[in-house]
């Protein structure tokens, strides 16, 4: 039971939910960008939420599979195929043993996420499998997926996975890939540029002159080519503060934007550091992380004013969909 | 002492002085044995603790953020006073010029020999006030204040893994080759973090640091 790289793509890597409760150690959870893609990919083959599956960014690696897997692809749309035919995402696909998927150019979004049914069988490293690439630990050696690697897969999958699993095996298919009719919601893609994210004023908003407080909310702002999964930077107008100072260093969080003195904001995603001495000027609503990690390099994103309570309704919205698309796989499985 | 962060993480802060430290590690310790199941990191800083929670854990409480700094301040009250972890760690520094990057321009600004800097630097009670920005990376506060330096102004590109450097009233030590603007003194041949040791971590917070001299030959068989 094991999966092969024939070609790796941009930056592929091995993330489960995270490395949690280590951060007064200075170690981040890492884990997905996208956590609402992988949880759906994880449910549509039947794992736990917190299997590690592969995160897939902007183009997407060929991977062969040494045995009968049965996988999801969720998040960004891609283009791929598996065994020469089209490969229908959001859903569960029975792939035979020999079969190579190819997945490509992301076509809407920039993150995807393939689950295997059972998970990968990698050595959690300090209670996580999720790859720290600026620590180089975690994941396959700490690093990003090369050509060659082999990763082997749990083989003791849950009974879901084996239902699920047994039902596509014995589906008659006429030239398709064994699957079903129907998909998983795509939750977290963006439907239009520029992309809404609402943020709460940050802990040193109050530093920043009137025009940069009002820019910040107002301007349309470019993910910019040198952003990573540490951080996305922002390009747009220059955020000038009303007097200068230093910020004693103090603990950041998963979508803070703190701006460096070059003005230009950064919004700080799954591999930041667990501190910094940058001034903070916003607070990316929790719910809202996931979709501005879908956004690709040059995509557009303006921010809108939220309070802490707003944030908190989009974050029980945001569970109520997740669920309920979890109770209808489960349902319309078969 | 308290300041809205987030809606999936929150922080109570204060000055920046060693007393004010103490008690946020005896706060992060309070929140820590509470237990509480929605509760992700608790993380003590120079002057503030972050409580990161998982903001979908079926038993958070709706008004998480709005109970909040009653729960901070049954936490304050059962805190009591700082103890520090108890454990002192001893890390072995050789501060020859080879390793010692910045020690002319330290000793330039502080009018200090790099013996008497070397001196001073061995002689500070050394506490780490937080482990953060990359794995295993303490920030130790009780420098000598006569060893006070700014940053400089101009951060290298690569501070070299074990480097032991200062910066105004504190010490740090990089686990890892990264960039940094502080005055490199010294080197440790001692791995900060291994994932694979148990603790990972050679610093945590609450920890006393002495700082040991070793010669480049002991640096080199301790490598």
């Amino acid at each position: 039971m094991s999966l092969r790289i024939v070609r790796p793509g941009l930056l592929t890597t091995v993330q489960d939910r995270g490395r949690f409760g280590l951060q007064h150690f200075g170690v981040v959870p890492c884990g997905p960008m996208d956590p609402v893609a992988l949880e759906l990919a994880n449910a549509l083959v039947g794992n736990r939420g917190d299997e590690a599956a592969l995160e897939i960014t902007l183009l997407g690696p060929e991977i062969a599979f040494e045995s009968d897997a049965l996988v999801a692809l969720c998040g960004a749309e891609m283009e791929a195929r598996a065994g020469g035919v089209p490969m229908p995402t959001d859903r569960p696909v029975l792939l035979e043993k020999g079969t190579v998927l190819n997945a490509r150019r992301a076509t809407l979004g920039s993150r995807a996420y393939l689950a295997v049914a059972g998970g990968i069988a990698i050595d959690p490293v300090l209670g996580s499998r999720s790859t720290y690439l600026p620590a180089r630990f975690g994941g396959l050696q700490g690093r990003a997926l090369r050509a060659g690697d082999g990763l082997p897969l749990i083989d003791r999958v849950s009974a879901i996975s084996q239902g699920r699993y047994e039902s596509l095996k014995g589906k008659k298919i006429f030239g398709r890939l064994r699957s079903v009719s129907w998909s998983a919601p795509a939750l977290t893609l963006p439907a239009r540029e520029p992309i809404v994210i609402h943020a709460m004023a940050g802990r040193h908003h109050a530093l920043f002159d009137a025009a940069a407080r009002r820019a910040f909310f107002e301007a349309t702002w470019k993910v910019t080519p040198d952003s990573n999964r540490m951080g996305f930077r922002l390009a747009g107008p220059v955020l000038a503060r009303a007097e200068a100072g230093e910020i004693i260093s103090e603990p950041t969080c998963l979508g803070t934007v703190q701006v460096p003195p070059n003005g230009l904001p950064i919004a700080l995603m799954a591999d930041h550091q667990t501190t910094g001495g940058y001034p903070k000027i916003a607070e990316i609503a929790a719910a809202d992380v996931p979709r501005l990690a879908q956004l690709a390099p040059g995509g557009a994103v303006q921010f809108a004013r939220c309070t802490l309570e707003q944030a908190g309704e989009l974050r029980r919205v945001l569970r109520q969909r997740v669920d309920a698309a979890r109770r209808a796989l489960a349902w319309d499985y078969r | 002492m308290y300041a809205e962060f987030g809606d999936s993480r929150t922080a109570a802060s204060g000055g920046v002085d060693l007393e004010t430290n103490q008690s946020l590690q005896a706060l992060a310790a309070a929140l820590r044995a509470r237990g509480l199941p929605w509760v992700r990191d608790i993380v003590p800083a120079l002057c503030g603790v972050a409580v990161h929670f998982d903001p979908f854990h079926p038993a958070l409480p709706a008004r998480v953020l709005e109970e909040f700094p009653a729960l901070l301040e049954d936490a304050f009250k059962a805190a009591g006073k700082f103890e520090d972890s108890g454990r002192t760690v001893e890390v072995p520094v050789c501060y020859d010029a080879i390793y010692a990057l910045d020690m002319d321009e330290v000793s330039g600004t502080t009018r200090l020999s790099p013996s008497q800097i070397q001196k001073l630097h061995v002689s500070s009670k050394h506490l780490v006030l937080m482990v953060g920005f990359s794995p295993g990376q303490p920030y130790i506060g009780g420098l000598d204040p006569k060893l006070a330096v700014p940053r400089r102004a101009t951060p290298r590109t690569v501070m070299p893994a074990g480097s032991v450097a200062i910066a105004n009233a504190q010490t740090a030590v990089y686990p890892y080759e990264t960039p940094g603007g502080w005055s490199i003194i010294g080197r440790t041949p001692l791995r900060v973090f291994d994932p694979a040791r148990e603790p990972a971590s050679l610093f945590a917070p609450g920890d006393r640091v002495h700082f040991i001299p070793i010669s480049r030959d002991e640096f080199e068989s301790l490598a």
